[in-house]
């Protein structure tokens, strides 16, 4: 693979991750996508899940996100997400605390349409916390 | 005239405040630094934020669906001032200007006949209007014990704002805080958060090669979805301009302050000189005068 897809991950205290790689699955509010190099420019949401960076002669790196939205230009893809932990950091105890949160979200949210995209966010998660 | 014995216990304690003031200048030279590097590192973050934002609202501009955050609640009866200051003082007149601009501001609306709600962020600057405004203030942040402000605490007090701004209490926001230049300045300065300011011409500097976003869900879901990140981002940063410039502010005070004492403890020890030879040129005209009389 010759072209190179430009990544920048960055969380609002710092840029975690920027650099050359062949490809990224992020997980869009409508379903994952796999980006690489040529992508067209799209903006999307993502649903907490895992980001997937495919880089040639290195190991897959898998992160977990948290509230954000991508962006593909032409320069590249930027995933902005407010809470970011590499997969080999996370644990039970802390998907458990996710899924304690997104509860609260639930029981919070006022209106009809947040509820809904409350829980589809906690299925998610619990989903997620089973594949651990 | 002060014995000898006062003039050494003034200059002894004047060293002992000059010592304080000197490693407290150092301790904010080394928190300034880290400071700055947080604010640095927020930076990316920020940038491509007001980019996106950009770009999206340039397409919602004039449409009747624009969410009330980016487009108002159509009225500007209720104001929100968040003020943002410093939880501690002994920085010179950081947290007075916040505080001044923020009260010339608040009596301005009230003149105005609008009402006015604060919400201080940092105990300074709760001190300073509780005295004016007391029934005013809907609520207040401290960060005492909190080593390094982090998102989390941005995080909190946007998602208080929106709560209040869900429930109809106000219509527009403006935060104040310290807009950090460089060590010796920073500014005081007020910016509005809702409706949202949208830098003008951020969104211009994407070259798409012609092409077109795709958006999804869509862009006004995108722009939903943003606009209240949008507005932690804004709030971080502004918490973070401020501690940057509450350790810069702070450092030069105790500069100030170190290099005063040095100027007293100069003047103090010349008095005390001085007080001693004439002390030892009485007692020698004592015993001369007492041998010519014999």
């Amino acid at each position: 693979m010759a072209e190179k897809l430009n990544f920048d991950l960055v969380s609002p205290e710092r840029l975690l991750f920027s650099g050359q790689v062949d490809m990224v699955v992020i997980p869009g509010s409508e379903g994952e996508m796999g980006i690489m190099a040529g992508h067209a420019p799209v903006m999307s949401t993502l649903r907490p899940g895992i980001i997937n960076v495919d880089n040639a002669g290195q190991p897959q790196q898998r992160i977990f996100v948290r509230g954000g939205f991508a962006e593909v230009t032409p320069a590249g893809l930027t995933v902005l997400a407010e809470f970011t932990v590499p997969l080999a950091e996370l644990d039970a105890a802390a998907l458990d605390r996710e899924i304690a949160h997104a509860n609260e979200d639930v029981a919070d949210a006022k209106t009809d349409a947040k509820r809904q995209a409350a829980q589809e966010k906690l299925d998610h998660l619990k989903q997620l916390r089973q594949a651990l | 005239m002060a014995s000898l014995k006062d003039l050494r216990n003034r200059i002894a304690s004047v060293k002992a405040t000059q010592k304080i003031t000197k490693a407290m200048q150092m301790v904010a030279a080394a928190k300034l630094r880290r400071a700055q590097e947080a604010a640095e590192a927020a930076r990316p973050y920020a940038e491509r934020m007001d980019r996106v934002l950009a770009n999206l609202s340039a397409g919602m501009a004039g449409r009747s669906d624009a969410p009330a955050l980016l487009a108002g609640t159509g009225s500007d009866n209720v104001h929100l001032v968040i003020v943002a200051t410093a939880d501690r003082g002994l920085c010179g007149g950081f947290n007075s200007s916040i505080s001044r601009l923020a009260r010339q501001h608040i009596n301005k609306l009230i003149g105005q006949g609008k009402t006015v709600k604060i919400l201080t962020v940092g105990r300074k600057g709760r001190d300073a209007l509780k005295r004016d405004f007391a029934n005013r203030i809907v609520k207040s942040y401290e960060f005492t014990g909190i080593r390094q402000i982090g998102f989390q605490q941005a995080e909190d007090i946007s998602r208080n704002v929106l709560e209040l701004f869900e429930a109809g209490e106000f219509d527009v926001a403006t935060i104040f805080y310290s807009k950090f230049v460089n060590v010796v300045s920073q500014i005081p300065t007020a910016q509005q958060l809702i409706p949202a300011s949208v830098p003008a011409d951020a969104g211009s500097s994407v070259d798409l090669g012609g092409a077109v976003y795709e958006y999804e869900p869509d862009e006004a879901e995108i722009l939903k979805d943003i606009l209240p990140r949008n507005l932690s981002v804004q709030i971080f940063r502004a918490l973070l301009e401020n501690v940057a410039g509450e350790f810069g502010a702070k450092m030069s005070a105790m500069d100030n302050a170190t290099r005063n004492a040095g100027d007293m403890i100069k003047k103090l020890n010349i008095t005390y000189n001085r007080s001693r030879q004439a002390m030892i040129t009485k007692e020698l005209i004592e015993i001369i005068s007492g041998a010519e009389a014999l």
